[in-house]
Parts: structure tokens; sequence; C-alpha cells
């Protein structure tokens, strides 16, 4: 699903990253434990959230994320924005709830991130 | 291949990490993220590296009390060495189960303390050893081949 697609079924308002919108998302992970997230290895995939710090940011550039989008209409800090102009990730912000947001991407076809990250 | 080739000399890279800075806390491994891009690494190797130093270098943020990061690449294998005087690991085999963290709760807002760390660089790398002494501090080594 194209990353412009993904926004208009949450609803989400972009922040930055608006020429990664015809990105194709296949996969996607959720969680506010970035340590968690972290074990999941799959490129160009999305992150969903209610975390918001400068770490969300550096965990999707260390995966190699294509798009976070934050849940309950949290938005992003400048810092944060900066980094991720940076680094080519797109941010987004939906109102809808985390179960919700995965609910609706799961439904639309989307996978989850495949684990373990080591062959 | 290419790259391989022009790699004349093994590049060292050095950072100090603070304790407790969770704002410039990730920065290292990006610079070591992108010293991998530039010399041609392929993602999936760039992405393993990136990951361990990441994990690395938090752990140095949340429990070390400051300490340094150093990567050695060479044309073959790409050595990660987080070195930390923090508190040292009392049980390293209970500290590398999935899930054991000694992290409290304010690390764990900020994101980190799921116990998934040291598990997670030791699945990223292709050679993984840990030493650490209670009361002195951590050495945590991952090595990472190009092939």
């Amino acid at each position: 699903m194209h990353l412009t697609e993904l926004s208009e079924l949450l609803e989400a308002d972009i922040y930055c990253g608006q020429g990664n919108m015809k990105n194709i998302i296949s996969y996607v992970c959720a969680g506010d434990l970035m340590s968690d997230i972290l074990v999941f290895s799959q490129p160009h995939s999305l992150l969903l959230t209610g975390l918001v710090n400068m770490q969300v940011v550096r965990t999707a550039e260390m995966l190699d994320i294509a798009a976070v989008v934050f849940i309950r209409g949290k938005k992003p800090t400048e810092d944060m924005l900066e980094l991720a102009k940076q680094k080519g990730i797109a941010l987004l912000t939906t109102r809808k709830t985390m179960y919700l947001s995965c609910g609706l991407l799961y439904e639309a076809g989307l996978k989850n991130v495949p684990v373990p990250l080591a062959e | 291949m290419e790259s391989r080739k022009q790699m004349s000399q093994d590049i060292t890279l050095e950072y100090p990490i603070k304790g407790m800075d969770f704002v410039s806390a990730g920065e290292a491994s990006s610079n070591i993220k992108h010293t991998l891009q530039l010399i041609g690494f392929s993602p999936a190797i760039i992405r393993r590296a990136a990951i361990a130093a990441y994990e690395a270098e938090m752990n140095i943020v949340i429990h070390g009390s400051g300490g340094v990061l150093k990567t050695v690449i060479t044309p073959e294998k790409i050595e990660l060495t987080a070195e930390d005087s923090g508190p040292g690991i009392p049980d390293i085999d209970l500290a590398m189960q999935e899930g054991y963290s000694t992290a409290p709760d304010h690390i764990r807002e900020m994101g980190f303390g799921a116990g998934m760390g040291l598990p997670n660089i030791r699945n990223c790398s292709d050679e993984f050893v840990i030493d650490s002494q209670v009361g002195k501090g951590t050495i945590v080594k991952a090595v990472i081949y190009r092939t």
C-alpha cells in the first residue's frame, strides 16, 4: 500500500516526509518500547507508536523504517522533525487509538514485520 | 566488491557516550551507520551493525553512567566494542535472557528497558563476547562479518 493510501486510511496528518508518500509499505510493527521494536528488521516498514521522543526517530533510522505514525493525536517535536527530515523518514499523526490503527492496517492487508531478526 | 578494493586501511571510530543523555543518544550509532554506507557495505549488514551499535550505545546511556563506543571497520568485518564504567552485571546468563531487565520505570517511559538489548546485540552479531565486573563496568564486543 502506498503511504498516501495508508495516511488516508488512518486519517493522518503528515508532518514531514511528503516525498515518501509514494513509497510502498508492506509491513507494520507497533509498540511503545523501542527496545522491543529494535528486534524487528524489515526495511521500508511502518512503525506505529504512542511514544514521542528523539529515540523513536533514532530507532526508525537504525531499522531503515520508512514512516512513523504517532497515535491518539500525539505530535512530533521540532527536534524530531529536524532529524526525521535529515534521515528521510516520514512522520505522521493519527487521532485513532493503537488498537484501531493496527486493526485498520491489518484489515487492509498489511503484514506483521517478521521475527526473528537474525537468520 | 569495488568499494572493498578502495578501502586501503582499517577505519577506527571512537565515541565517548554520556550516561543518561537521551537527547544525543544514538548520534554515535548514526555516524557509524553513515560511515558504513559511505564505504559501501550491504544494507542488510549495515542494519545489523547499526542495531547492535545502537543497542550497545543505549546500554551505556541507561546503565553505564558513561563509557566509550568503539568501532573498527576492516574490509572483512565490523568490530564493535562498548565499554562502560557502570555498576556491572552480577548474573550475565540472566541478563542475556530475553525480557529480563533491571531498568527502572523512568527508563521504560523513555522507551527502553524491555530486556531485549543484550540478546538483540547477540542476534545481530556473528561473534559476541560480554565481560562484566560488579562495581567496575561492562565490556560488550560484537563482530559482524561482511559475508
